[in-house]
């Protein structure tokens, strides 16, 4: 499967280490995709790496990643300017599955980076409002400096429509939020059992989070978590990605927690 | 008008308490509203009393020099504030603020304590409920030392 | 025994040439065993001149020797250490090449190498499994390998039914072999009750057929088909290893913390031999090939083992971090997940794991190792 060349059309420094690309296709064709799934960028003569799509699918403007720095991929990928083209092969994988969520509500549980995915699916229930129930949305991050989409982030916060908390694990001097991990502020959200929870965030985060979520009554198969393997292929032939039976680039990345906790539970799997 | 009983009773630190004990305690307790931005307990002052918050947020922290308070944890309703006011000697270990306008029942410790001493049983319920408070906030710092956010994610 | 033709002949020595030739004549280029370096190889061959004469071998763990045979079998050996994937799924693929062009926008060409046409001659009954176990791989999946997929089109299969399994063959056990019965368009039995080899050719697809049909050569008779049966009868007699294969994806899930893992690991170097000697063995790293005077890059598709310390990696570290568990991986997914992903079973039971990992590590004697406790291992997943 070859890219397709991509430009970049807006870029935002989100935090420290975190860039948000918007792209569009070299050829003007532009990208059928599902919030949660994810596309393969590719930085010339470096190499390609798996990037969760963060925009709104149904938004019809630029398709947009949000980048974090972690490598030489994502290092070179945080450094292109607007005009700058990449290659981009996707989108892959399963989806957040939203419309099987419609009618009732949403808890969404983000971690860190994890908001990036998360965005797509709040920026659609957004667009869709009238679909849904209550939405409760849960972000955590390590430091204030490093919540991403911070603007957004306050004007989701500004909504009467949807309950926005905010949790760091480390206060700055003049933070007045809300301080603890995302599992500390999970017995105050409204949470019921019919309810489907979207959780993204580091392995760890979401082991802890799907815990605190049954312990609210919710059934694991209506807990949703996004996984990261090492992806390389992105169609299930490379075999990097293998969790038990389950390839996670194709399977995945997003599971129900009854289809993971299984997996998850044995180490090194 | 709710009575003191009727609030604690709604209150998840006190839920299934036993009608007799909650009686006992609510002799100790009165309710109280702190003004935003009002400071509740400082560091090293004498823990003479513990506060079930009904509304509003506190943020519980240190203050540094130069730096003003770093909170390290906020309360919110359904929490307790404090629990040194049940082991010796006594001693507040942070500093509490009002983050918003709160609603609490607070209670005084001398009383409590006497009446714990007077009635083991009610003693061990509400050292139960406090081990259990400080079981959470165990799990929940030492998920923070894991500094889990901090680990990577595809993005 | 006879293909869907009906249609079987018996060749001498001679009549296997005209196979040959044949296949030749129709544009193939014919892969086929041949003594190389002190091994069976497959390789591209242009006459039978080339095969391995009175050539046997002897496997066993972490063990593979050539020998003299008393006879003038061509096809007297197992498994060769090298399988048929390296011509279907090459070692190193090239998938697309990147290039700016005069204003720096990146472009993208899909790799567009010739298609080979190969026929293999010689392909076992294990062999020609392992195959139909890439078929599902690479061609029957969601996005179909081009590369896998062109060549599995263009590809003639001439299967010789085996007659000489080695101490390292259980191919019984995983009901792949000795005898290929599906997937070929020409089978072969080699027979050696007279002074020379004889062939019983029977058609296995209208290719086959209508190739088989255009040499003259005799049908075979009925004591020939008999004879042919007899040998692959013979060779599962000899199967040099025993897999149990009842509910074997179940018991290794069930055993995924088995004392067993600990105990192979000990052993285990994690080379990745078993991987790059195993013919399902599928799995790839993609990485960066920039030319050297900086103006294309390309991405290339290289074979991968299971069993490297990175293979896992996640940023942060990585997941498989100790050879129990890629061992693990490895095994279970082989014998295990493989039914789940692909609707079958990784292991067509060709022994080249066990002959080649150079500590002996035989893959029958693990599963049989944690069924014999079964249970030691609470794992659940």
């Amino acid at each position: 499967m070859t890219p397709v060349s991509h430009r970049v059309v807006g870029r935002r420094v989100e935090t420290a280490d975190v860039v948000t690309l918007q792209l569009e296709a070299t050829d003007g064709s532009r990208l059928r995709y599902a919030a949660g799934q994810f596309n393969m960028l590719y930085a010339y003569a470096v190499g390609e790496v798996a990037i969760s799509i963060s925009a709104n699918p149904l938004g019809g403007g630029p398709i947009a990643h949000t980048v974090r720095n972690v490598g030489s991929v994502s290092r070179a990928l945080c450094g292109l300017q607007i005009g700058d083209t990449l290659g981009l092969r996707g989108p892959f994988g399963s989806d957040w599955g939203l419309d099987s969520a419609a009618g009732g509500d949403l808890v969404i549980v983000a971690g860190g980076i994890g908001l990036a995915p998360l965005r797509s699916v709040i920026t659609q229930v957004i667009a869709e409002r009238d679909r849904f129930g209550t939405v409760e949305i849960v972000i955590g991050t390590r430091t204030p400096e490093e919540l991403a989409f911070k603007a957004e982030v306050e004007s989701w916060r500004a909504r009467s429509d949807l309950s926005v908390h905010v949790t760091v694990d480390r206060a700055t001097p003049g933070w007045r939020g809300t301080v603890g991990v995302v599992t500390t502020v999970l017995p105050r959200v409204h949470c019921d059992p019919a309810a489907i929870a979207l959780v993204c965030g580091p392995e760890v985060m979401m082991r802890f989070t799907a815990l605190a979520l049954m312990e609210r009554g919710m059934p694991a198969s209506r807990i949703r978590v996004s996984m990261e393997r090492n992806m390389q292929c992105a169609i299930a032939q490379c075999g990097h990605c293998q969790l038990g039976s389950v390839f996670v680039c194709a399977d995945g990345p997003v599971f129900t927690w009854e289809r993971l906790e299984p997996l998850l539970a044995v180490r090194q799997l | 008008m709710n009575t003191i009983a009727d609030e604690l009773t709604s209150h998840r630190f006190f839920a299934g308490l036993d009608a007799a004990h909650l009686e006992v305690l609510t002799g100790c307790a009165r309710n109280v509203v702190i003004a935003k931005g009002a400071s509740i307990i400082r560091e090293g002052a004498h823990a003479d009393a513990f506060w079930a918050v009904r509304s509003g947020r506190i943020a519980l922290g240190v203050t540094a020099p130069g730096r003003g308070m770093l909170t390290i944890d906020t309360l919110h309703a359904d929490d307790v504030l404090g629990w040194a006011w049940l082991f010796p000697p006594y001693r507040w270990h942070f500093d509490a603020d009002a983050l918003d306008e709160v609603h609490a029942v607070t209670f005084d410790a001398v009383c409590l304590r006497g009446k714990c001493a007077a009635d083991p049983a009610l003693g061990f319920d509400l050292a139960q409920r406090v081990a259990a408070i400080l079981g959470d906030r165990l799990n929940a710092a030492r998920m923070r030392l894991l500094d889990l956010y901090g680990s990577p994610q595809p993005g | 025994m006879a293909g869907p033709s009906g249609t079987t002949l018996a060749l001498d020595g001679d009549g296997l040439e005209t196979v040959i030739a044949a296949v030749r004549q129709r544009g193939y280029t014919v892969i086929a065993p041949t003594v190389r370096d002190g091994a069976v190889a497959y390789e591209p061959i242009t006459s039978a001149a080339a095969l391995p004469r009175g050539v046997g071998d002897e496997q066993g763990p972490a063990r593979y020797r050539l020998r003299e045979r008393d006879d003038d079998a061509l096809f007297g050996f197992a498994a060769a250490p090298s399988s048929w994937k390296r011509y279907l799924y090459p070692p190193a693929t090239t998938l697309w090449r990147a290039r700016r062009d005069e204003h720096g926008t990146l472009l993208f060409d899909e790799s567009a190498a010739a298609v080979p046409r190969y026929a293999f001659l010689g392909v076992r009954a294990c062999e020609l499994a392992a195959i139909l176990v890439h078929d599902r791989v690479f061609a029957g999946a969601a996005h179909p390998d081009p590369t896998y997929a062109a060549r599995r089109r263009e590809l003639f299969i001439i299967a010789v039914h085996c007659g000489s399994p080695s101490g390292v063959c259980f191919c019984t056990s995983m009901g792949t072999g000795p005898r290929a019965r599906e997937g070929f368009d020409l089978g072969i039995t080699e027979l050696l009750d007279t002074a020379t080899p004889r062939y019983i050719v029977e058609a296995g697809s209208p290719a086959g057929l209508e190739l088989l049909e255009s040499l003259a050569a005799s049908p075979a008779t009925v004591q020939d088909l008999e004879a042919a049966q007899a040998v692959t009868d013979v060779a599962t007699e000899h199967m040099g290893r025993h897999l149990e294969t009842g509910g074997l994806p179940e018991m290794l899930q069930r055993n995924l913390e088995h004392p067993q893992w600990d105990d192979v690991a000990a052993r285990c170097l994690s080379c990745g031999n078993c991987t790059m000697a195993c013919p399902t063995c599928f799995c790839s790293d993609d990485v960066e090939a920039q030319a050297p005077d900086g103006e294309t890059s390309a991405r290339v598709r290289e074979w991968a083992s299971c069993f490297s310390h990175d293979f896992s990696y996640i940023h942060g570290g990585t997941v498989r971090e100790t050879v129990r568990s890629r061992y693990r991986q490895w095994m279970t997914h082989k014998l295990g997940t493989w039914w789940e992903q692909f609707g079958t079973s990784g292991c067509v039971g060709c022994g080249r794991c066990i002959a080649w990992c150079p500590v002996g590590i035989d893959i029958t004697e693990e599963a049989a190792a944690i069924r014999a406790s079964d249970g030691r291992g609470r794992g659940s997943a």
